[in-house]
């Protein structure tokens, strides 16, 4: 277990299984909605992400209320929640995967806040730490009202990555960034999650602002494909978050009634893809001769 | 007055639980709420209450109700919000806001609404202030307050239909913050209720206050004294927090049997009284994620949703549920952070009324007064209805709206019910 107080101060993770994730190279880090469509099909795809190359999964315990997200994961959210989804069986979705790369719970505050039969973020940060869990990303939870799930985070040992977007700058940004553990998650654009054609521009300036710290950038919102990946690590990402891209190939498989089997294989040669575009980035920004 | 908790935090509730992209956008609305609302600058809350008056139609009267105090054998008196332009309170709320956006210079304006009265008032604030306004507003709510969506787009508004969960308020809510998070640099939130993070509590409260400021005034002029009690309705509790902010620090308890005890009534405390929608059963079926009703404060526990920490209703997981009221203006699943406060500690006594003895109190208001009332409304005289021997001897009623926009509403349950003091109906069944 990592010492708190350094993991605040300098950004390095408390859980060193998240910085490995980083360290040779660019990280792909995919998101599927865990239970999604159901609980025995989403297990094969979580794992199909790890065959295509996956170096951390955000995993996301559905609410109701996913005030982050766009349609896509909406619906992902509404699919997983109708297939009996809850945060225990959640632990136990987490227990029951077949992977080796660290998990990272992306859910709200309410469900980490109603956990067990103490109110606050204790109990559900315990739970996590026993199924092997590695940190959590929370987004309707900014630096200003983290102070409880930072503490248990500390107190068991997990991340807690906190999201940077477009429109943070000065003192909120010194305070993100002095809280934030494993990652930073760099959102490239305002609005909601959500599959782009293009990649924003928002995002070069997203990682100059954060130069100067000491942690590894994750790009997230809006990366759709090999190429999109491949030039935001080319532009200084350590690594690549990509949900929508993924759950649209899950819904299109519900939707069609497709085989648990065939929809894997897809994710996992969409993961590929945008592994493969990130490892292309990577090798443009720092050639092979270059690395040390 | 309550107070101004610069901190965003009413005890335990309250707070700022946003996207992190929502945060700068929250900072720069606290720094205008601050100096705007607060400290006047640039003439802001003079600017306000001349558009009130002017446009608003403010004051609204608080009117002695002859045939209601007759029947209870207590003084009833109305503070009548069904008059202000609109027909609901909410304009006090929307036109501040969009005042404010303005001031801030903002060029875009986003709300929901529920049933409507919160999308007129934006749309009218908005056309009156010359500010493009996107609404969303649920499918459900869409079908059932269709005069509200026809006034919206009069006033020049686009009403986007939000079609997830129930399609009610909840789910517009969570829409509009997406819309919010999207557009943030140029666009403002009206949010139509004392709920979401800090400032919108305290500034949607302060921009109703103006209810109990004049209700107050109005009041010792009639009477010499204050009410024993102030009933409102509570939804997200906008209406409530207005008609009691003026009132919260009258505290001193009365004697155990209702009376004032012989003292004059200002020395007297004021009881205030949330009335929620008990819906059609307090119960909950916790396996289809559904609360039969909006008593959030009655029935509901601490939780966070839409920004705020403050009580809910959700299941033992934390999923938010789906909750149920003939008024769909009442029909939410949260409630204000302060509103919440002030019932743990004490001022606020939450109580509710279900959608029959609401369907009951609104015939009987239009008979007995010639007023009909907003279903929202029509739960606090339900509650007067069955509890004016505890109230004392004078109440105030806020009337928060009128009932035009829920005729149809009414017609359709109506018809499903005995109701002594209803017309028939039956004419006007399948299209009004």
């Amino acid at each position: 277990m990592g010492d708190a107080n350094e993991t605040a101060a300098n950004g390095t993770a408390a859980n060193p299984e998240l910085a490995e994730a980083f360290a040779d190279g660019p990280a792909f880090v995919p998101y599927l909605a865990a239970g999604d469509p159901d609980y025995e099909s989403s297990l094969k795809y979580v794992e199909a992400l790890e065959r295509g190359g996956a170096d951390v999964i955000e995993l996301g315990l559905p609410f109701s209320e996913p005030i982050a997200e766009g349609p896509t994961i909406q619906s992902a959210v509404v699919r997983a929640l109708e297939g009996g989804m809850t945060p225990e069986r959640f632990f136990e979705f987490v227990e029951d995967l077949d992977v080796d790369v660290p998990l990272v719970c992306m859910t709200y505050y309410n469900l980490i806040y109603q956990f067990g039969s103490e109110p606050g973020p204790r109990p559900f940060v315990e739970r996590a730490a026993e199924v092997g869990l590695s940190g959590f990303v929370v987004p309707d939870l900014p630096a200003e009202e983290a102070d409880p799930l930072r503490e248990a985070c500390d107190e068991f040992g997990l991340d807690l990555v906190f999201i940077v977007a477009p429109t943070t700058r000065g003192e909120r940004l010194e305070r993100i960034m002095s809280q934030v553990s494993g990652y930073v998650y760099v959102q490239a654009r305002l609005g909601v999650t959500g599959a782009q054609d293009d990649v924003s521009g928002q995002t070069e300036a997203s990682l100059d602002r954060l130069a100067d710290y000491d942690v590894p950038k994750a790009v997230g919102f809006g990366i759709k494909t090999g190429e999109h990946a491949e030039r935001i690590v080319a532009g200084g990402a350590d690594g690549i978050i990509v949900g929508s891209a993924l759950v649209d190939i899950v819904a299109e498989g519900a939707e069609a009634g497709e085989s648990a089997d065939t929809v894997a294989s897809r994710l996992e040669s969409k993961a590929r893809e945008l592994k493969g575009g990130a490892l292309r980035g990577y090798e443009q920004r720092v050639p092979q001769a270059e690395r040390t | 007055m309550t107070q101004t908790y610069a901190d965003g935090k009413f005890g335990e509730y309250g707070g700022q639980y946003v996207p992190e992209a929502l945060m700068p956008a929250i900072e720069e609305l606290t720094d205008a709420y601050e100096r705007y609302v607060l400290e006047n600058e640039d003439g802001f809350m003079d600017d306000f209450r001349a558009r009130l008056r002017d446009f608003g139609g403010r004051p609204t009267p608080t009117q002695y109700a002859e045939r209601l105090s007759d029947r209870y054998g207590t003084d009833v008196y109305l503070k009548r919000e069904d008059l202000v332009h609109g027909g609901a309170h909410k304009l006090n709320n929307a036109l501040g806001q969009v005042l404010l956006a303005k001031y801030m210079g903002k060029e875009r304006i986003v709300a929901e609404t529920g049933a409507g009265q919160h999308g007129t008032a934006t749309a009218m604030a908005a056309a009156h202030l010359d500010m493009p306004c996107e609404i969303y507003m649920g499918e459900t709510d869409i079908n059932r307050q269709r005069p509200n969506v026809f006034r919206m787009r009069l006033n020049g508004s686009e009403v986007n239909p939000v079609t997830t969960g129930r399609g009610t308020l909840k789910e517009a809510i969570s829409e509009t913050m997406r819309d919010w998070a999207t557009n943030v640099e140029d666009t403002h939130y009206v949010i139509g209720s004392v709920v979401g993070p800090h400032p919108f509590p305290a500034m949607v409260r302060d921009f109703q206050a103006v209810i109990s400021e004049e209700a107050r005034e109005q009041l010792r002029e009639k009477t010499g004294g204050l009410p024993d009690s102030v009933l409102a309705c509570a939804g997200g509790g906008s209406n409530t927090m207005g008609a009691f902010a003026h009132f919260v620090d009258d505290a001193e308890p009365r004697s155990a049997d209702g009376s004032s005890g012989g003292e004059p009534r200002d020395d007297a405390g004021v009881d205030l009284y949330a009335v929620e929608a008990g819906g059609s059963s307090l119960s909950v079926d916790e396996e289809a994620g559904v609360a039969p009703n909006s008593a959030s404060l009655s029935t509901g526990g601490e939780g966070v949703l839409h920004g705020a920490r403050t009580k809910i209703l959700q299941d033992a997981d934390g999923q938010i549920m789906e909750s149920h009221s003939v008024s769909a203006g009442l029909d939410y699943a949260g409630v204000g952070p302060e509103l919440a406060q002030l019932v743990d500690d004490g001022r606020v006594n939450a109580v509710n009324v279900d959608d029959d003895g609401a369907l009951e109190a609104f015939h009987r208001l239009s008979q007995l007064e010639g007023i009909i009332p907003a279903l929202e409304s029509a739960h606090a005289f339900g509650y007067l209805e069955n509890n004016y021997e505890d109230l004392g001897d004078v109440v105030l009623v806020n009337v928060s709206g009128r009932g035009d926009k829920d005729l149809e509403t009414v017609i359709e349950e109506t018809e499903k019910r005995d109701i002594e003091a209803a017309p028939s109906l039956s004419e006007f069944s399948g299209g009004f």
